[in-house]
């Protein structure tokens, strides 16, 4: 069901406040000027052991003018959603670009772009968690905790809820006019505690947010009934796992943890600011050279990989980006050969691109748009097996469920990922879980290491919603399709351990 | 548009029916410039407010924030809300709000900062690029923020803060991309940052890298660099919460809803404290939260923050609580507080000295992507950045490869063998969060090399 876009945001003046910065930009004599006008709404539960511990709610409004003035960026937002406001940001953006223009060399340009004169667009989901009423949201959330405490192995649960509902209006000199609304929820619930004779574990639901309304809680597009039902006997286990002795092992790696490393090393390594050196300074660069695509083997021939900001209840999906730009998909990695990159219009043009892919985002009209992921997906094998099947075809391997910790180089390459639960696999079964596994690798090397792939059965839409990037740091979302998945002989480590076996 | 203080206190008024209220206005002026070689990417000036409105009913609170222009209307809405929000059942806190006087700057205006303060920084960073005697290209990004809050309460607080920021990250690489060196500095304003020797400084850097030699994973002596520490004291600091303690998590958790308060953690005379008057550091004298979570209560709000000692000559001494944490473990709440030292107890040695006394060892000046790998020992996985050196027989001989760690900044702390003189640095991944740290660089044996870079 499409909802329109919430009418309190179509009674701001926004095309009023868009005409008066941007008229005031050009007779300025910027050369490109855009407007952002943002509303996100963001609702937050946190409920320890089924007791309110905060319930939060915040709506952020504000308005960003970006403009390119004598080859400088220059960018200024205010919280006054004035027309005399919004002209005197424009003057405000045009101020910062002139004191920083001794820092640009090379001046700004940006890749082209059809004009969207009257583009809107919602994003799919049922229910606005914010119609629920917080009574509602509250007693969901205490009725999973109090199931959860009533196991024996579970000692505490901290439930956490977060609904976000981001109203956007973006207008620019060229004449686009995009206004957008989309919703995403995300629960997750922690559970703590173990067996007597084991140690104090945490276990953590796998459930990923999604771009989805509150029909998501209830069983729309994930079985928190299920996750919930086997995570008293799964904490157990684990507070009895038996630590993993270091070596090189076959992995099995379930979609709910292989997302993440594909966020990591195949996200991130084809962003192309990254690739040009622009995050250096902060979130780091990447070992994909600018010009790799169409030559560079990413991975074995069994990896194809697609970017998209299209996906049916994906993080970051959207209708125009935050340049202007219509959402699209393409490809990243066909048969294990680099053929994509992901790029802003000003990233597209240096590399003569005739037009960016649209990954254009700002987490609020406080920042200025920057080049984020969009959803980056590997393509399961159509006819391929089950996870059962994949495991059954190793003999002697490792199999890990759930996403826990991430670290990576800044050059995307060298990275370590641990695991909600691992389980020991022999003769093609498991044989009981395993603690400290963390498994290491080269981001190349490892996809080279790609041996199967599952089928359409083992896929799961699974994301992030709290990815860092850039200076001033800004969060964003981003959701990541994949199957279960086998590679051989990766490194694995027992993390922690005194002489690393 | 209202005043702060105005709008504060209507917000009181709207909510008088309340038994209890408080209201808290944040200012932010901010402005940045970030740069890459010889492309500008990034610039920005920013103007926002926020209010959030805590209202109390019973033991239950209601916690709703607005950002933008904030009307009268807006201002109704958001105390109704926040009213029908405190209507809920089974909230855990029932601490009555802090009571105090009015300060006697309550009323004036927040401060600003504009596009100005960039141009100045501008052109001394053009210099320092075009002073290229190290042909290396310079990356980074420089912030000047100021944020003013008002705190008010039903309980008659009238509390005003104003806290400057500023930070500069450098980072200089070899043209062809060989070898990095990273260099960070927080201030209170940019416009005093000395640019140029903190360039000189990374082109010392770079020429260490003139030899390279190999490593390999194992156990090593290293020395770390104040930035390294204060990454690493920063994930120490956020895992220090009493909360988290008496439920059996964390570092600092015993069997049994105890604490391990009073166990020896690192070598006598190490001390990481916390004071609101630190020269150089200052912050908010009082609690300023706008959400609750397992270390702050909104219901702590303008609670007076005293020197604080989580860790004194070595022992654990005191762990993040809430007044209701407190009151449940005993102990005096312990609020966290906006800055973060760690002394030895002595004058130490700068860092350059800890090289020259030094036999063999790695020589670390940069950490990150820090993430945790077992929240129960605070173990926690990351890598070097731009700059791991090896030291011989009192001198920097040679670059090494990155490598990746698996370490607990707790554990850590008891194989600390000689601790630096403490000095104001930036931590290069957590300084977002918190960057008014001052930090020495510790000598640390048998740190883990687990993986290292090719």
């Amino acid at each position: 069901m499409r909802h329109a876009v919430d009418p309190s945001f179509l009674a701001l003046p926004l095309e009023g406040l868009a005409n008066a910065a941007l008229t005031r930009a050009d007779e300025l004599g910027a050369d490109d000027a855009s407007v952002r006008i943002l509303r996100t709404r963001t609702g937050r539960l946190r409920l320890r052991d089924g007791i309110v511990q905060a319930a939060t709610d915040s709506v952020d409004t504000g308005l960003g003018v970006r403009l390119v003035h004598d080859g400088a960026w220059g960018y200024a937002a205010t919280m006054d959603l004035s027309t005399a406001a919004a002209a005197r940001a424009a003057e405000q953006a045009v101020a910062v670009a002139r004191a920083c223009r001794p820092l640009r060399r090379s001046p700004v340009i940006l890749a082209g772009e059809a004009v969207h004169p009257r583009a809107v667009w919602v994003s799919s989901y049922d229910i606005d968690p914010f119609d629920v009423p917080e009574g509602e949201r509250v007693a969901l959330l205490a009725s999973w905790s109090h199931r959860l405490l009533a196991a024996p192995a579970v000692q505490h649960v901290l439930a956490l809820f977060t609904a976000v509902r981001e109203n956007r209006f973006y207008a620019d000199t060229a004449g686009t006019r995009a206004t957008q609304q989309r919703v995403r929820v995300h629960p997750m619930v922690i559970a703590f505690g173990g067996v007597p004779e084991g140690e104090t574990q945490s276990l953590r639901t796998s459930g990923p947010p999604a771009g989805r309304g509150w029909e998501y809680l209830t069983g729309s597009g994930w079985d928190w009934d299920a996750e919930l039902a086997a995570l008293p006997d799964e904490l157990a286990a684990k507070s009895r796992a038996r630590p993993v002795r270091a070596g090189n092992y076959d992995l099995v790696i379930d979609s709910s943890n292989l997302w993440l490393t594909i966020h990591e090393t195949v996200g991130h390594a084809t962003e192309l600011d990254r690739a040009l050196g622009y995050e250096a300074s902060y979130a780091g660069t990447t070992f994909v050279p600018p010009d790799g695509a169409g030559t560079l083997r990413f991975g074995s021939p069994l990896m194809n990989v697609t970017a998209d900001r299209t996906t049916d209840h994906g993080l970051a999906t959207i209708g125009v980006d935050d340049e202007g730009v219509a959402a699209q998909s393409w490809e990243l990695v066909r048969d294990g050969v680099l053929t994509g990159l992901q790029t802003d219009r000003r990233t597209a043009a240096l590399t003569g691109a005739s037009r960016s892919t649209g990954c254009s985002f700002a987490e609020s009209a406080e920042y200025p748009p920057l080049a984020r992921m969009p959803n980056v997906s590997l393509r399961a094998a159509p006819t391929g097996p089950d996870v059962a099947g994949l495991i059954s075809a190793v003999p002697d391997g490792i199999y890990l469920a759930g996403a826990n910790s991430w670290s990576i180089d800044p050059r995307r390459e060298h990275f370590q990922f641990t695991a909600q639960r691992c389980y020991r696999i022999r003769s093609g079964r498991l044989d009981g879980q395993l603690s400290g596994v963390a498994y290491q690798g080269r981001t190349t090397e490892f996809w080279g290491a790609l041996a199967a792939l599952g089928g359409p059965g083992t896929y799961g839409l699974f994301g992030a919603d709290l990815c860092g990037k850039g200076q001033p740091v800004q969060a964003s979302a981003a959701s990541h399709g994949c199957p279960a998945a086998v590679f051989s002989g990766v490194r694995v480590v027992r993390a922690g351990a005194e002489d690393g076996l | 548009m209202r005043s702060p203080p105005e709008l504060a206190i209507r917000a009181l008024r709207r909510a008088a029916d309340c038994d209890g209220c408080l209201a808290l206005v944040e200012e932010l002026a901010a402005v940045h410039v970030r740069w890459a070689g010889d492309s500008l990417t990034a610039t920005g000036l920013a103007r926002s407010r926020r209010l959030t409105v805590v209202c109390v009913r019973g033991s239950s609170a209601g916690v709703v924030s607005r950002s933008g222009a904030l009307d009268d209307d807006c201002l109704d809405d958001l105390v109704a809300e926040a009213r029908h929000a405190a209507g809920g059942e089974g909230a855990e806190q029932a601490q009555p709000l802090v009571s105090g006087p009015a300060a006697e700057d309550w009323a004036q205006p927040p401060a600003e900062t504009e596009a100005g303060v960039l141009a100045g920084f501008a052109t001394r960073m053009r210099a320092a690029i075009e002073d290229d005697a190290g042909g290396s290209r310079l990356s980074g990004y420089a912030e000047q923020q100021v944020s003013t809050t008002y705190l008010a309460s039903s309980t008659g607080l009238r509390l005003r803060h104003q806290q400057p920021a500023g930070v500069l990250d450098l980072v200089a690489a070899r043209a062809d991309g060989s070898a990095s060196a990273w260099g960070g500095v927080s201030t209170a304003c940019i416009a005093d940052l000395d640019v140029a020797s903190l360039r000189a400084r990374l082109d010392r850097q770079l020429r260490w890298t003139c030899r390279r030699a190999e490593l390999r994973p194992g156990k090593y002596q290293v020395l770390l660099s104040p930035a390294c520490v204060a990454d690493l004291m920063l994930q120490l600091y956020r895992a220090a919460g009493a909360r988290e303690a008496i439920s059996g998590q964390g570092p600092f958790s015993r069997s049994g809803g105890r604490t391990r308060l009073g166990d020896r953690l690192g070598p006598a005379g190490l001390t990481l404290r916390s004071d609101p008057d630190e020269p150089g550091l200052g912050c908010a004298p009082v609690l300023l939260a706008r959400a609750s979570e397992d270390r702050t209560s909104v219901l702590d709000n303008g609670l007076r923050l005293l020197p604080t000692r989580w860790i004194a000559d070595g022992v654990l001494t005191a762990l993040v609580q809430t007044r209701e944490t407190a009151r449940l473990t005993g102990q005096q709440p312990t609020a966290e507080i906006a800055n973060l030292v760690l002394e030895g107890g002595q004058d130490g040695a700068t860092l350059a000295e800890l090289i020259a006394g030094t036999e063999r060892a790695l020589l670390v000046t940069s950490l990150w992507y820090l993430r945790e790998v077992d929240a129960q020992r605070l173990l926690l996985t990351g890598l070097t950045r731009d700059g791991v050196y090896l030291v011989e027989h009192g001198e920097v001989v040679a670059m090494l490869p990155d490598f990746r760690f698996n370490e607990s900044p707790v554990e850590l702390l008891s194989r600390v063998s000689e601790v630096g003189r403490t000095e104001p640095t930036l931590p290069r991944e957590w300084g977002d969060n918190l960057s008014r740290v001052a930090m020495p660089a510790l000598r640390v044996e048998r740190f883990d090399v687990s993986a290292v870079s090719r």
